[in-house]
Parts: C-alpha cells; sequence; structure tokens
C-alpha cells in the first residue's frame, strides 16, 4: 500500500535553556508585541543546535530542527539516537502533548502514545477502576474497555488482585496492568517508547510478542523509540537516526541501525559509557604490564583489559561475558567471569604468546546467564597486536589466523 | 493510490491554533473519560475512611457549628432575623463549592503534569470534571442543609423559602463558570510565573472573608461608607450569596443589579479563561 498515514514537515522545536525568571517577561512581552505588529517572532531567528556537551552562547536551542519524514501505513518506524538526539521531543510532539515551534504534522489516523505504561493510574482505585480510567485516559471509550476487559486482566496476570488498590501492586505488577491496557488499544497509529525496558524477562517476551503481533498481523502503523538495537532489528521495517535534533539518515532498518552502530564506535581503544542504563559498562581500558594504557601490543606482552562496571541493583548469577573479534568481527574466544556484589573493577588477562599478529576488537555484555542481558557492547575497545620475532615472521603477510597454538610437536 | 495532496487528514499539529477554539466534536468523544474523572475524584477521596462519604457533611457541619459559637455568639454577628447557624451553613456550603472548584481548577497544570506530560486529551476535560465532582459533594452537603431546613421549620423556626428557591441551578451554573474562568487563568499563568501559586493560597482565605459567607450583606452595606456601597457588590459572588440566602431562608434581599453583573462577569471570565487555557495547553510542558 502506497497510503501514506503520517506525514511530518519542516518539524522544528525550540527550548529556552536555563531559568525563567524576570527576564522572561521582558521576552513574552517583546515577543507579543511583535506578534501584534504582523511581525515574525525575534527569537525564532536565534537558537544553536542541540549539543549538550558544548556550551553554546545562546540560551535558545533547537530540540529538533527541519524534520521530514513520511510513514505509510503499515509501516513500523524504529527512532534511534544517542541520549539528547531528540528523540523523546519528537515523541512528544507527534503525540500532541506539546506543539512546534515550527512545521507541522499531519496524520490520517487516530494515534495513542504509550510514553509510559500506567500513566494516570490512581494508586487508591482498585486495578479494575484504573483499567478503566488508564484506557479512556488512552483514548478507549468505556464500552471498548468492557469488551476487552477479560483479555486485559488476562494479559496482566493480575486477577487475584484486581480489586485492590494498586498502591498495594509491586511495581512490576503495576507495569504489567498498565501494558496490558495499552497493549488492547486499538488506534490507527501506535507510539511506543522505550516501555519494555521494563519487567522481568517472562514479560518483556510477552510485551515483544505482542508488540510483533500488533505490527505484522494487524498491519498497525507504529513509531517506536528504543535503544536497544536488537528490539529495534526485530520489530522494525524503516528506521531514522537522530543526531543533535537533525536527521541523520533513513531507510530500511538494518542500514539505520548499522548506522548507529558506527556512530557510538568512535574505533579508539579505550570506551566510555554515554549511556544512562543503571546497569552497564561504564569504562573499559586496555592497559600493559606496567597498568599504562596502551592500544597495541607485541604477541609477547601480556595484555590487560580492564573493565569497569556500574551495577546499581546486583543480582545473583550476574556474569561478564567478553568475546575477543578479530578484523572480519569473527569471534575468535570467548570468557567469562562471575560477578561478585560490591566489586566494580575486573581486569583480564590475556596472556603472552597468545593472539598472533592483527586488529582486534571486543564484544561484551553483562548478564545473568540465560535471563537477561544488559548492557551490549559490539565491537568496541579495537587494539593491535604486532609480531615481535615470532617464528612465523618468516611467511610475510601470510594470514597466519588468530591464536598461536596451544599445542606441541612429537618428532619421532 | 496517491492522495498526498488532499486534505482529509484527521488532524493537523501546527504551532498556532486560533485563540478560541473548543473542540466540541472531540471533547465529546472523551466523554467516558470525564466521567471516569468524576468518579476518581469523588471516589478517591473518601477510600480507606470508615465513615466514607460522610466526611463531606461532617465538614461543613463541625466548621459551620464553630463559627456559630464564635461569630454567632462571641461576636454576635447578626443574620438578617434567621438561625445563624442555618445562616452560616448556606454560606459554608455554597463557599466551598466556589472555592473547592475554584482551588482545583487553578492547579490543573500543575497537578496533573505527569499525566499531561505522556498521553494527549482534551486538556479542557480537566477543569469540567473538577467543577461536576465539586457539584457532587455539594450535592451531598445541600440535602444535609435541606434536612436541617425542614427540621427547623418543623419546630417553627423563622425562616420561609420561597418559589426563588427553582433558580438555585442558575446559581450554580453561574458559579460554575465563574470558578472554572478564573481557575483556568490561574492555572495558565502559574505554568509560567509560579509568583500566583503564593497569591492563590492566601487570596482565596481572603476572598472568603470579602464574600457575605458569615456576615450578611445588610451589615456590610450598613458599615462600609455610603459612597463605597458599590464595591460590595463588586465581588461577583455576593449577589448570588444573596439570592441563595433569600431563596432557601427568606433572609435579606436580593439585588438584580449585581446578579446580573455576576452572570456577565461569569460568561466573560470563562470565555477569557478558556482562550488563555487553550493557548497554555499546548505547550506548557516546555514551561512548568
Amino acid at each position: 500500500m502506497d497510503d501514506i498515514i503520517l506525514k511530518v514537515d519542516n518539524l522544528s522545536k525550540q527550548y529556552q535553556l536555563g531559568q525563567f525568571g524576570t527576564g522572561t517577561i521582558g521576552r513574552d512581552v517583546d515577543r507579543w508585541w511583535h506578534r501584534i505588529r504582523g511581525k515574525e517572532d525575534p527569537y525564532l531567528k536565534i537558537g544553536e543546535t542541540n549539543d549538550r556537551t558544548s556550551k553554546g552562547s545562546s540560551d535558545f536551542v533547537w530540540a529538533i530542527r527541519d524534520i521530514n519524514f513520511e510513514v505509510k501505513r503499515g509501516e513500523v518506524l524504529g527512532i534511534i539516537g544517542k541520549n539528547g538526539a531528540g528523540k523523546s521531543t519528537l515523541l512528544k510532539l507527534l503525540s500532541r502533548i506539546t506543539s512546534p515551534t515550527t512545521g507541522s504534522i499531519k496524520s490520517r489516523g487516530r494515534m495513542a502514545s504509550l510514553l509510559e505504561v500506567g500513566t494516570g493510574f490512581h494508586p487508591e482505585l482498585s486495578g479494575l477502576e484504573n483499567i478503566f480510567l488508564n484506557g479512556a485516559i488512552l483514548g478507549m471509550t468505556k464500552a471498548e474497555i468492557k469488551q476487552k476487559l477479560d483479555n486485559i486482566i488476562d494479559f496482566s496476570g493480575c486477577v487475584r488482585y484486581i480489586d485492590t488498590p494498586t498502591k498495594r501492586y509491586s511495581s512490576g505488577m503495576n507495569v504489567r496492568l498498565g501494558f496490558a491496557v495499552a497493549a488492547f488499544l486499538d488506534p490507527e497509529i501506535l507510539v511506543v517508547d522505550e516501555v519494555l525496558a521494563v519487567g522481568d524477562a517472562e514479560f518483556q517476551k510477552q510485551a515483544i510478542g505482542k508488540m510483533q503481533d500488533v505490527s505484522r498481523n494487524e498491519g498497525r502503523t507504529v513509531l517506536f523509540v528504543s535503544h536497544n538495537m536488537e528490539s529495534i532489528r526485530r520489530l522494525c521495517t524503516k528506521g531514522l537516526l537522530l543526531t543533535n535534533g537533525v536527521i541523520k539518515n533513513k531507510g530500511p532498518v538494518n542500514d539505520i541501525v548499522n548506522d548507529y552502530i558506527n556512530l557510538n564506535t568512535n574505533k579508539s581503544a579505550s570506551y566510555m559509557s554515554i549511556e544512562d542504563n543503571p546497569i552497564r559498562i561504564q569504562e573499559i581500558k586496555l592497559l600493559n604490564e606496567g597498568q599504562i594504557e596502551q592500544y597495541t601490543f607485541n604477541h609477547d606482552d601480556d595484555i590487560y583489559i580492564r573493565f569497569e562496571l556500574s551495577i546499581s541493583e546486583f543480582k545473583a548469577g550476574m556474569a561478564l561475558f567478553v568475546m575477543v573479534l578479530d578484523k572480519f568481527s569473527n569471534r575468535v574466544f570467548p570468557t567469562q567471569i562471575g560477578l561478585i556484589k560490591g566489586k566494580k573493577v575486573y581486569t583480564l588477562r590475556i596472556n603472552d604468546n597468545f593472539l598472533v599478529r592483527g586488529n582486534y576488537s571486543l564484544e561484551c555484555f553483562i548478564h545473568i546467564p540465560k535471563v537477561r542481558q544488559f548492557d551490549t557492547l559490539t565491537s568496541v575497545c579495537h587494539f593491535k597486536v604486532m609480531d615481535n620475532y615470532s617464528d612465523l615472521l618468516i611467511h610475510g603477510d601470510y594470514n597466519y589466523g588468530n591464536v598461536f597454538g596451544n599445542c606441541s610437536w612429537d618428532i619421532s | 493510490m496517491q492522495k498526498d495532496t488532499q486534505n482529509d487528514w484527521l488532524f493537523e499539529t501546527t504551532p498556532r491554533r486560533k485563540s478560541f477554539e473548543l473542540n466540541f466534536k472531540e471533547l465529546y468523544s472523551y466523554k467516558d473519560l470525564l466521567v471516569l474523572f468524576i468518579r476518581r475524584d469523588i471516589v478517591s477521596v473518601y477510600k480507606q475512611t470508615v465513615l466514607g462519604p460522610l466526611w463531606f457533611l461532617i465538614q461543613p457541619l463541625l466548621t459551620s457549628m464553630i463559627q456559630f459559637v464564635i461569630f454567632g455568639k462571641f461576636a454576635d454577628i447578626p443574620s438578617d432575623g434567621v438561625p445563624y447557624f442555618l445562616f452560616v451553613l448556606a454560606g459554608n456550603i455554597l463557599w466551598n463549592y466556589f472555592s473547592l472548584s475554584f482551588t482545583g481548577i487553578a492547579e490543573t497544570f500543575k497537578k496533573n503534569q505527569g499525566i499531561f506530560g505522556k498521553v494527549y486529551f482534551p486538556r479542557a476535560i480537566m477543569p469540567i470534571s473538577i467543577s461536576i465532582s465539586n457539584l457532587f459533594k455539594f450535592a451531598i452537603q445541600f440535602f444535609l442543609f435541606v434536612g436541617i431546613l425542614a427540621y427547623v421549620i418543623m419546630n417553627g423556626g423563622e425562616v420561609n423559602p420561597n418559589m426563588y428557591m427553582f433558580t438555585l441551578p442558575l446559581i450554580l451554573i453561574v458559579m460554575a463558570l465563574i470558578s472554572m474562568g478564573v481557575g483556568m487563568v490561574v492555572t495558565s499563568i502559574t505554568t509560567k510565573y509560579r509568583d500566583f501559586t503564593f497569591i492563590l493560597s492566601f487570596g482565596v482565605s481572603l476572598l472568603m472573608y470579602m464574600t457575605p459567607v458569615i456576615y450578611p450583606t445588610s451589615l456590610a452595606v450598613e458599615k462600609v461608607p455610603e459612597h463605597l456601597t458599590n464595591l460590595i457588590y463588586l465581588n461577583p459572588l455576593t449577589g448570588l450569596f444573596d439570592l441563595f440566602r433569600y431563596a432557601f431562608l427568606g433572609a435579606g434581599e436580593i439585588n438584580l443589579l449585581s446578579l446580573v453583573w455576576s452572570a456577565a462577569f461569569a460568561i466573560l471570565v470563562y470565555i477569557f479563561g478558556l482562550v488563555i487555557f487553550n493557548k497554555t495547553e499546548k505547550s506548557f510542558m516546555d514551561t512548568i
């Protein structure tokens, strides 16, 4: 179908930084005065791109600027970008929570946004009452909710607590109930922010399954924002990459995800986390024997890789998994260490005379085996191993694999 | 099928909308939400209480008793010939409706930023739901008032309710419009300039003393210099309180001009409130 359901034209949003105070009144009056005389808003001309790391001179920034895209009916669009790239602002504009500074959004379908599940839950009301309230807030009518009530309660898995006030619910149950209501919404366009990042593994699976169901089988149009490239790849057909408030690239989802990953892999040897996941690998450094940072090693050097983790909530069974990749991103060898509560720094030693010359990188993540995977880094920490006159050097440029064999010869 | 150029969009979001735009069709499609909000506001107040909705009655009763002792007995404030307790109870339930409705609406944006920041629905639902849920609370208190009134009449009290009591719906409509109008103005301004929250907190209690709640208008007219009498009636609530008491107690008198002023003020402030509310709701999430 070549049917455009959502069209975004030259969309921009400007924000004012800093504190609101007496200065704001002056500006408001000035704006108003310009408007009465039919002149252009003088503050629209100024403003800078949104780069939070550099200190700008203007009090105004463009959270997003001149964004154009179209979504066709039945398309699942993944919106990706680093923190502060403008994803949330775009979602807020799309879901009509705030209005744009310039440009327009046109839609042919009823839109519902799920920027957070369980919005509007009143803690004193029972689960059942909250299903109705939340459903109505999300745009359902009472009749619609009644019709789907059994399914919603079933999906939430909170049958037993349905007449209990939600303030007595565990946080997981709250999320389940909220997601259950949202899952049975049927707008033509569904806007979803990373709601899937909550709940236990079983529920996440259930939630992702439902999302796939909604988009694939029911042909619903979905706009999906996430930092999790895995779920973006699984759910979306198209991708949109935002950097500093402008569209860097759009197209088939695999290309866009690759773009994003390339954006993140600064081909440097050390790694510093830019995300703020509660459980993450904060920093990785490559060191030599003398604890000095180094990215190029001799084949007969020991290589030390120092991982600093940030774990807000320790769970039993957590482990750090590290895979060494060669220059073609083929896996060379894996290694894993169980995490110990309270310990943050884990140093891996790769013994000398193990890796042969070549370029390597790491893939690593924190996980609870078979249950959940947390921060996943692919192709970080590029380092180089050089041949320091090994026996094999006589072969010149011949590709002799990745590792020195841990083997011996017996001659008879 | 290429229909990109056609104007068949369901909705369009642009920077500026018309100042006065209340999309009734959209509002109507959210009527279930309105009902649920009203229900929530009423029910959630007395959850986990033993006495439940009875609290809606205890509060005005106790207030009126204390005022009966302090103002009726100690200070000896007159009450146009009717029992002071009934007089002040009438004032209290009417004042409660206005002040609860007004303060509730005046905090619409601040209190609901959590919801408003996550989901779109016509924001105008909030002030309406607050106003109506308070109407229910008023109804409960009103029945209490009628009960006590009946008791007083049976015991030969000097009160005479008359045909004017049928103006009650009008009184309530005008009060609802005033509370919504002023409330919407205040909540819109407070999103950017928090100064008004300070004014709000003590302004309401000051306004109570400027409104004939615990004293009759006749007393004010008597004490205030003659050329300032109009100031008393400048408060759009004065005429309404007078009418209410005259209708149910036969106390005081009706000032027609002040009633016209109340109605005119109500309509004007409501329209003004709606305009500024509509303007604010589009972008208040950026400034609150």
